[in-house]
Order: structure tokens, then sequence, then C-alpha cells
């Protein structure tokens, strides 16, 4: 009897020593007031880095894709705005009218004008006058519209990347778009810069 | 004596978001305890600049309304 309780003190104490020596350092540290308050400094701290998918050419879409990204780029992130598919068109240069390199793909840019000034609005375009209206509102309200965004958000860091493949599947060469964009990328670039970004976001 | 004022910046007029792309453009261009004033029309900048001043850090010393304006003072951390 005596030796068995001999060693469960032996083991409880150990217990407690292997336990000590696993944890007590951390516990030392963040049960002080330091260590509380650097462990609340560490929760509040505001996301670093934001990615945004811009599948969408829609004016009433490119809007806040163009507001949040500079918002971001105020907040001090890095942020990326991923074009792709429909959210390339935006990214042509005003000059350029028709892409595309073969019949298929300039047709497709004849039903799709490209450029940010001829974006459609997702619902109650009406031929063009709801999208008309919705630039005046905006204009009334003193709404940046958002290829003026988008330059704000070049000039304050946001990476703007087009993607390689839709580029080729809708026929939008790089020399089509406008200056100051990243090299074209791909699926798995845009994946990387998310699995880093605390906000991800599909517009 | 109230602390003196290193950068004004005059975002009235102008809806969201460009108070807080303005604020940070000035922030920029001062130091370090250095104070920034920030003037907005855009009543959605009544929660945009004390949210973006605490999440950056920096101080919000005033706040303000006079008439249609929204005055903030800022100091830089």
């Amino acid at each position: 009897m005596p030796k068995r309780k001999e060693l469960r003190g032996i083991n409880r104490k150990s217990l407690l020593h292997a336990h000590l020596r696993k944890y007590g350092d951390n516990d030392g540290a963040c049960s002080g007031a330091h260590g509380q308050e650097a462990r609340r400094m560490a929760q509040d701290k505001g996301p670093d880095k934001m990615t945004i998918i811009a599948f969408s050419g829609d004016l009433d879409k490119l809007w806040p894709t163009m507001i949040l990204s500079s918002t971001g780029a105020a907040y001090g992130m890095d942020v990326t705005v991923f074009h792709t598919f429909w959210g390339l068109f935006p990214l042509v240069r005003d000059d350029v009218k028709i892409t595309g390199d073969n019949a298929m793909t300039k047709m497709l840019s004849t039903m799709n004008p490209p450029g940010f000034e001829r974006a459609k609005l997702s619902k109650l375009n009406m031929g063009g006058a709801g999208k008309w209206m919705m630039r005046q509102l905006a204009g009334q309200h003193n709404v940046m519209p958002p290829e003026e965004l988008f330059d704000m958000c070049l000039q304050m860091g946001v990476k703007i990347w087009p993607c390689q493949m839709t580029m080729d599947l809708l026929g939008i060469r790089a020399d089509q778009l406008r200056p100051g964009l990243g090299e074209p990328a791909g699926a798995a670039t845009a994946l990387s810069e998310m699995s880093r970004s605390e906000i991800q976001l599909f517009i | 004596m109230a602390d003196e004022v290193s950068k004004v910046v005059d975002a009235k007029g102008l809806a969201c978001p460009m108070p807080v792309l303005l604020a940070r453009k000035g922030i920029d261009e001062i130091e370090s305890g250095q104070v920034m004033l920030v003037e907005s029309t855009d009543a959605g900048s009544k929660s945009d600049i004390p949210s973006w001043t605490r999440d950056m850090g920096h101080e919000l010393m005033t706040s303000e309304t006079e008439g249609p304006i929204f005055t903030y003072t800022i100091r830089k951390a």
C-alpha cells in the first residue's frame, strides 16, 4: 500500500512537472498584464491582406470592388484584385473598341463592349438608360465613378492582375489593357494570394 | 493651447470612400505625433473616420459636427 501511494505521488508530481514544462512559460507570460495586453492587441489587429476575385463586368459590381479595394489600401492592407472572365473587359483601354483575335471573340466584344465606361448594370440596364441614370445619380451624390476609383487603387498600390487563361479564351491581349496592371497570372497565383489573405471576396 | 494642425484634408462634397482615402493620403504626408484635420460632408464618415483611425492605431482627438460639416482631428501614431 505505501508503495502504491508513493508511486501515485510520484506520478502526479511528474505529471505536474511535465505540464509546467509544457505550458508553464506560456501561462506565465500570458497571465501577466503585459501578456494580456499583447494578446488583446493580437486579437484586435486588423487584417493585413485582402484578395478580391473580380469576376463580374457589371457596373454595379465593379463599383463595390473598386470601393473595397481602394479602402483596403487606405487601411494599409496588401490588396490584390484578380480580374477574370467578364471582369477582364473593364480593364481594356478606353480607345480599344473591339477586342478579339478571331470572328467569335470579336463578336463577343461587340456584344459585350469593353471598358469601364461601357459596363452595364446587372439589372434595370434598359438598353443603357439605367446605366446612364445610375451614373447621373452617382454624380449628383459625389460618388466617384469606378474608373476613377480604379485609378486611385493603382495610385495606392493595389495590385491588379488579369487572368491569363481567360484573356486567351476571350481574345483579350495584354497590349489592349490599361497601363499599370500586374503581369497576367493564373489560378494558382490567385489561390496562393487568397490563402495568405484574411479577407477573400468573389465579386 | 490646442495642438497645431500640420495637415488639412478637405473631403467636403465627396462621398464614401473618398474621405477615408484622402485621410490615408494625408496621414502619409505627416510625421508621427503630428495632427491632421479632416473635413467631410459625408454622413458615413461619422462611423468611417473613427473606425479607420482606431484600426490604424492613430488617435482621434476630436470629432465635431458644425451644420453639414464633420470635422475630425487625428494624431498620427
